[in-house]
């Protein structure tokens, strides 16, 4: 009886509503006439020569991608939380920290990090002489602190939203039934608070992928920097932009299928 | 209390609370012996369902003490004016025997009932998995939603919601269960549904104290009735006398008011 056996019934669906829209016949021609003329009126030889750059590039925009959005989506849950229930003296920086980080340009940040702190760094001996040091004068880790903290101020305020629409009665019932605040939290805060915010991440986690190339300007070489790289030395001006628009579309489409997938839930219509 | 000699469940003295400048509560004493009924009716804004959370401490009272089960809670200031628990591990401890029913069920929409009712009792009280589950699927057997175990709340109606809610509140195997209005928010003709649970577990003798609007349900179930207003309690004792032959005229004119509007609360036990 306590078996999961659910009938077809009395399985709870959510509607899913529209299906997925198709590219249909046309698209398929149109696509067809479009890849036909770029093979044959464009160069594509380079690629031989160029393409384990380009792969490793792709796995260093992967890897700045995954390492930013982890990081930043632990910064971000305890940034949301305190302006949600915190003190005072928690909430205000929390949301300070997201207006300034929102109100100001990635680039500008990038910059303001690795050119004023990476050129502040070496004047002083500890920081010269410590074990960081070798890190500190490298560009990447500049480049994981500022999207870090950018992804961190944007999402921040989106589970700022999922933590407050969380109903209050719930975290009441969990209270009145003797579960530490800790309990409460992971067990029934968080999850919900999670679910309502995948949508919003999905989209988020697409823009932070979409701003990775702003890296190439302090000589991170991710795929757009290896693109840009081809360009100087080939004089090629659309090929390797078109090359790697589509990696980019491909890795935006596998981002927003396993979204998708985290988001399929079926208690999602919140009862009160 | 009019009755019993049994072991008192929860004793409550002299509890006072305010909300800013305005006292809602002034001084009430409540008393549940074991298997007591007690309902506890009066008008919107009468301090009846801030009482009742001030027994569980979801409100803390601005004065007052607690016994539960035979035990002192430790009450301190708590930096605002009110006092909170003294101990978080006894608060804790004393919150699982008394199990509480909202008005707005408050399921966990995100696990099936079954897991609701399991949660607790595995995660709080640290009774093995399968135990539990064997025990949940008993308790949403008895409130008729053995076949609703692996729905989420969503997907059930109000008062499945509220009878899965009884099922978890009954899981934790409380000393005194508390219901705060647990048919206000249903839609009338699933009152009935969900008053019948609640009048077979006051036969079977479980300590209860319950905020409601049922008169009729009231009348029936509970063995003492307080009638509260302006936070004091203005008249009680057995159900046939305060609300059968009213003293006060307040609680005269009361029972007159709501009388009109709850006629169908008779109607549980023939459903």
């Amino acid at each position: 009886m306590s078996e999961t056996n659910l009938t077809a019934a009395q399985a709870p669906v959510v509607a899913s509503g529209r299906s997925e829209p198709t590219i249909g016949l046309w698209g398929w021609v149109i696509l067809a006439v479009a890849f036909a003329y770029a093979g044959y009126a464009m160069r594509w030889d380079w690629l031989l020569d160029w393409y384990p750059q380009l792969i490793r590039g792709l796995g260093t925009t992967m890897l700045l991608l995954a390492t930013t959005v982890f990081l930043g989506m632990l910064l971000a849950i305890p940034i949301g939380l305190v302006q949600v229930f915190g003190p005072r003296w928690l909430s205000i920086p929390a949301r300070a920290f997201c207006t300034v980080i929102r109100g100001t340009p990635l680039l500008l940040q990038l910059w303001l990090l690795y050119y004023g702190l990476g050129s502040l760094f070496p004047q002083f001996p500890a920081i010269r002489d410590s074990f960081l040091w070798p890190y500190l004068r490298q560009a990447w880790p500049y480049a994981v602190l500022s999207l870090t903290l950018s992804y961190a101020a944007y999402e921040g305020e989106v589970f700022r939203g999922a933590f407050a629409g969380v109903p209050k009665g719930q975290l009441e019932a969990a209270r009145s039934f003797g579960m530490s605040p800790w309990h409460s939290f992971r067990r029934i805060w968080f999850p919900q608070a999670f679910h309502r915010a995948l949508p919003t991440l999905a989209g988020e986690t697409i823009l932070q992928l979409k701003a990775t190339p702003l890296v190439a300007t302090i000589t991170v070489m991710d795929i757009y920097s290896v693109a840009a790289q081809v360009r100087q030395q080939t004089y090629l001006t659309y090929e390797p932009l078109l090359v790697i628009s589509v990696v980019y579309i491909i890795v935006a489409m596998g981002l927003l299928k396993l979204f998708a997938t985290l988001t399929n839930t079926r208690y999602m219509r919140a009862p009160n | 209390m009019a009755l019993t000699h049994s072991p008192e469940a929860l004793r409550a003295e002299g509890i006072r609370k305010s909300f800013g400048s305005l006292e809602v509560l002034k001084g009430v004493d409540l008393t549940a012996c074991k298997g007591d009924v007690i309902a506890i009716i009066g008008g919107s804004g009468s301090g009846k369902s801030t009482l009742l959370r001030c027994l569980n401490l979801l409100e803390h009272p601005t004065a007052g003490s607690l016994r539960i089960d035979g035990e002192e809670v430790g009450l301190t200031p708590d930096g605002r004016g009110h006092l909170g628990a003294a101990s978080n591990a006894q608060i804790r401890r004393i919150r699982t025997k008394l199990a509480m029913v909202f008005q707005s069920f408050n399921l966990w929409s995100h696990m099936t009932l079954l897991e609701n009712v399991t949660e607790v009792p595995v995660r709080v009280l640290g009774i093995p998995r399968d135990k539990a589950t064997v025990e949940a699927m008993e308790l949403l057997d008895r409130v008729g939603l053995a076949d609703k175990a692996n729905v989420y709340p969503a997907f059930l109606s109000g008062g499945q919601q509220q009878r899965g809610a009884i099922a978890r509140a009954l899981a934790v195997q409380p000393k005194v269960m508390l219901f705060d209005e647990p048919t206000s928010a249903l839609d009338p003709e699933l009152v009935g549904e969900v008053l019948k649970v609640i009048t077979s577990l006051a036969e079977e003798g479980r300590t209860m104290i319950l905020v409601t609007h049922e008169m009729g349900f009231a009348r029936d179930v509970a063995n003492h009735v307080v009638f509260l207003r302006d936070g004091l309690v203005e008249e009680q004792g057995l159900p046939a006398q305060v609300l059968g032959n009213p003293k006060s005229e307040r609680l005269a004119r009361f029972l007159g008011n709501v009388g009109r509007t709850s006629d169908h609360s008779t109607d549980y036990g023939r459903q």
